[in-house]
Parts: C-alpha cells; structure tokens; sequence
C-alpha cells in the first residue's frame, strides 16, 4: 500500500476561547473520497481550512505527499511553494461559485488561468484545453467567450469544477458542491462530480450536511460536533447504523422523499 | 466439499442500542456461525424479524457486528472483516463481495445502462467491455431496449430491480449477498434470475442469500441456514 496522501495530526483551532476543531486525526489515500458532516458551526469548514492550508492550526500538523514523492509538513512550505501546491496539485470547490470563479473573465480564461499559472503560454492550446473542458462538464462550448456573470448556478458550479481540475489535480476540497442549487440541477451537478472523481482517480474531501450527498459521493464519513469527531468509518456502516447519539439525531432526522 | 470456504462466519453477534430511545438495547442475532463455499448457494431461512437482513449488513459492511469474526477469501488472502480498515472493505466491494439489496438506490437522472455499465467499471472492466456487460446482463433479465437509456425512477418496481439485479451481478465478484433480490419479480422473470444464479454458481461464485419466495428458494439453495437457531436473548443482550 502506497503512504497516505494527506494525513491530519492533531488538528486543534481556537478562536478566542471558542474551539473551531479540536484534535482532528485522519488520513486520506490517494483516490478517497471523504465526507465531513455535521450542523452549521460544527467545525466542518475550519477543518477543510485547516487541511488546505488556508488556516494554521493551533496545534497539529498536515502531512502532504507531494507530486515529487516526498511527503511534506504544509507548515514547512514557502508561501509560493504552498500556492503552487493550491495551484496544480489542489482543487477548492466553493460552495459559493462567485469565490471560485473570476466573474468578469471569460469561462475559458477561467479554464485558461490555472494552465497560465503552470507555466502555459500558448494561446491556442490553452483555448483548446477550456473548450474541452466545457465539454466534459456539459457546458456548450459556444459560451467559451462568455462571463459566468450570465451562467445559471449550476453551470457556474460546473465551470469552477472545470477550473481546478484543469492542472488534473490529485486532491480537491469541496465546500457544500451542492448546497444553494435547486434539486433539479444537484442530480446532475452529483452525477458529473461522481464521474469524474472515478474517471480521474481523485482524492476528495468534501464538507456537506446533506447526508444523501454523503451517501452518493464518499467512501468514508466522519461526523462532527462542537469541533470533534465523534464517530467515523465507511459511508455506508455510519449511517445505516450510526453508533454515537449524535449521529443516530441526524440519521434519523431525515426526511425520506 | 473438500476445499476452504470462501465465507466463514463464526461467533457474529449484533445488537442495537438506540440513544434517542434512553438507550434501550435490542438484540438481534447472537452466536450465529456458517461457512459458504465456492460454488454454492446457501439460504438464510427463518421468519421476518429473525435477523437474517441484519446478518447480511454486516457481512456485507453495512452494521457494526458487536462480537464474532467474519472471514472472506479477498484476492487469496483471508481477512476478517469485523475489524478491517474502511479502505479494505471498499476495496472488498470492489473486487470480492458484490450485494443485491430490496431496492435500488441511484442518482437521478442517469440512464439504466449507464448504471450497470459503472458498477462493471467499478470492478476494473474497462469502459467498452463494461457497455458490453450491462446488455448482456439487461438482455437476459428481460429489460427492454427501449429503456435502457432512461432513468430507471419511472420504471415499474420489477423493472428497476432487474436494473438492480444488473448492476449486482455486473462486477463478476466471486462472493455475491443477495437480499430478497426476486420479491417484486414476475415467475418469467424469477426463472431469469435463478437462470443467472445457476450460470454463476456453476462458474464457481458463492451466493448468500435471503429468499422468501419458496419456490425460489428451493431451486437455488445447496443449504438452507435455519436462523431462529441464532435467536439473541434479551436478557444477555
């Protein structure tokens, strides 16, 4: 078995007196995808900062295996050794489209940057590289040259989606994908993340409270409150028999449709 | 049979401590212990509410077993499965242990085929061979063409669990847990599920699984496991 591609040690983040995530310890393989659930200031986005470097723990550290082999100390990084890392290796999928995207650049130059900022200078293949994109997340290409100020919600999270794994990232943190979009276009929106999560193989961790999405996209859970993981395991054992109280409240306080 | 099973099941034990309820315990099954064979079918017999859906959850992963071990062939290697790490029952899922549940449970949207075609993916098939498969596989459980390309959601019950059966059976897995996979079947299309069954076992998979229909269970069952025999008692649970 190949080293784990991230593992968190420890996590633990103060605010003030307030915990934001106390002594939060996993790791994450190459390929796995893993859903982080819980309430509204359940600690799940200070951990995905946490993870993703946005955020320095209190105490604690992220280990990363870089592209080179070498498994790195994110507090260790350069900030532009860090950006890098964000850049190529590392998606950021925000729940919000307008925090991932430029809005007044073009969907191809939306594509198009992150290849600009690996070094691509070639005009054509950066166009061509956007257009094929569009493509693979069922936005017609005709719309290359148009601003995702005149996108719907749903293609604006299908173009951020487009944007970062662009540099074929091997690890992509998401925000509640799926929140805030009607539930006709989260089918699709779920459908198309799924694919090509398995197509290209990515490792994923995603913050959600919705539960069915857990059940759909991950292979592992782990279920917080007040800033702790209180139970984790396989996707499918949490919440077909969840353990701890908490867990069996939220299991149990989904309404069926 | 002379060689080693391919499922051994020894000592499981499960129970249910429901919090939201002040904690009230509710034993399921105790003690319960079998061994399935490449090759063969065996039946979990018993009335409804005897445990025998629990026991397959937690072969299959689905519920924590509380006490026992659960030993399964994975790629020539024996584990157990009570206390194996989430990425090797995944990798199980993948390669070892295929299930057919009740009901199918899938994304909007997504066309029947494609459905089927994934979970051949899932195994390893690569993209052509795994479209191959699912028509195969659709073919022999009488789905018609027509539907093929469209989301099972408006299918009747029969029809979207033989999408169902199709998409259990697409890995080729060597182990397959079956649960009530024939309750909204039609006798044409029972007889093309036993059909399968047949094909499978005699290719040497190992089925374990839950038939109420008699019939059914008759045809496809080398050992029926009587599973009251596993009856948890209140007090020790």
């Amino acid at each position: 078995m190949n080293a784990p591609l991230l593992v968190a040690e420890n996590l633990t983040r103060f605010y003030g007196g307030h915990v934001g995530c106390r002594d939060v310890s996993f790791m994450l393989d190459a390929g796995e995808v893993l859903a982080i659930v819980g309430e509204s200031g359940s600690g799940k986005t200070t951990l995905l900062n946490l993870l993703s470097g946005r955020l320095a723990p209190d105490t604690g550290r992220v280990l990363y295996a870089m592209r080179d082999g070498e498994t790195r100390d994110l507090l260790s990084l350069s900030e532009a050794e860090r950006r890098h890392l964000a850049r190529t290796d590392w998606g950021f999928v925000h729940q919000d489209a307008r925090e991932g995207l430029r809005m007044n650049v073009s969907a191809g130059g939306n594509i198009g940057e992150r290849l600009m900022g690996i070094g691509d200078r070639h005009y054509g293949n950066i166009r061509e590289t956007a257009r094929g994109w569009l493509a693979r997340v069922e936005i017609d290409e005709q719309r290359l040259d148009d601003r995702p100020t005149t996108f719907s919600g749903g293609m604006r999270q299908r173009l951020q989606i487009a944007r970062n794994l662009v540099t074929a990232p091997r690890l992509v943190f998401m925000d509640e994908p799926t929140g805030g979009l009607d539930v006709s276009v989260q089918a699709r929106l779920l459908d198309l993340i799924r694919s090509l999560v398995a197509d290209l193989g990515l490792a994923v961790v995603l913050v959600t409270h919705d539960l069915a999405v857990a059940r759909l996209l991950s292979h592992r859970i782990m279920v917080m409150k007040s800033g702790t993981v209180i139970e984790s395991g396989l996707t499918d054992r949490v919440l077909d028999d969840p353990q701890a109280p908490y867990t069996q409240l939220l299991v149990s306080s989904v309404l069926a449709a | 049979m002379t060689n080693a099973p391919v499922l051994s099941v020894s000592g499981l034990g499960k129970s249910f401590t429901l919090h939201l309820h002040k904690g009230a315990r509710l034993p399921v099954v105790a003690d319960v212990s079998f061994e399935v064979h490449a090759g063969e079918c065996v039946v979990l017999g018993g009335p409804s509410g005897a445990g025998k859906s629990s026991i397959l959850k937690m072969i299959y992963g689905n519920y924590l077993a509380n006490a026992g071990t659960i030993r399964l062939c994975h790629r020539g290697e024996a584990i157990d499965l009570v206390d194996a790490p989430p990425r090797v029952v995944i990798e199980v899922r993948r390669f070892t242990m295929g299930y057919v549940s009740q009901f199918l449970r899938v994304i909007p949207r997504v066309p029947a085929i494609e459905i089927v075609a994934a979970a051949a993916r899932e195994a390893g098939a690569p993209a052509e061979l795994a479209r191959e498969r699912a028509a195969v596989l659709l073919e022999t459980l009488n789905l018609p063409e027509r539907l093929w390309e469209l989301p099972p959601a408006t299918f009747s019950g029969g029809e979207q669990q033989r999408v169902n059966i199709a998409r259990g059976f697409a890995g080729g897995h060597p182990v397959m847990i079956l649960d009530e996979p024939t309750a909204s079947l039609d006798a044409r299309n029972r007889e093309a599920v036993i059909g399968l069954i047949d094909a499978r076992k005699a290719a040497g998979t190992a089925f374990l699984g839950i038939f109420h229909d008699e019939d059914v269970r008759t045809r496809v069952a080398d050992r029926i496991v009587d599973v009251t025999a596993f009856a948890a008692s209140r007090d020790a649970a």
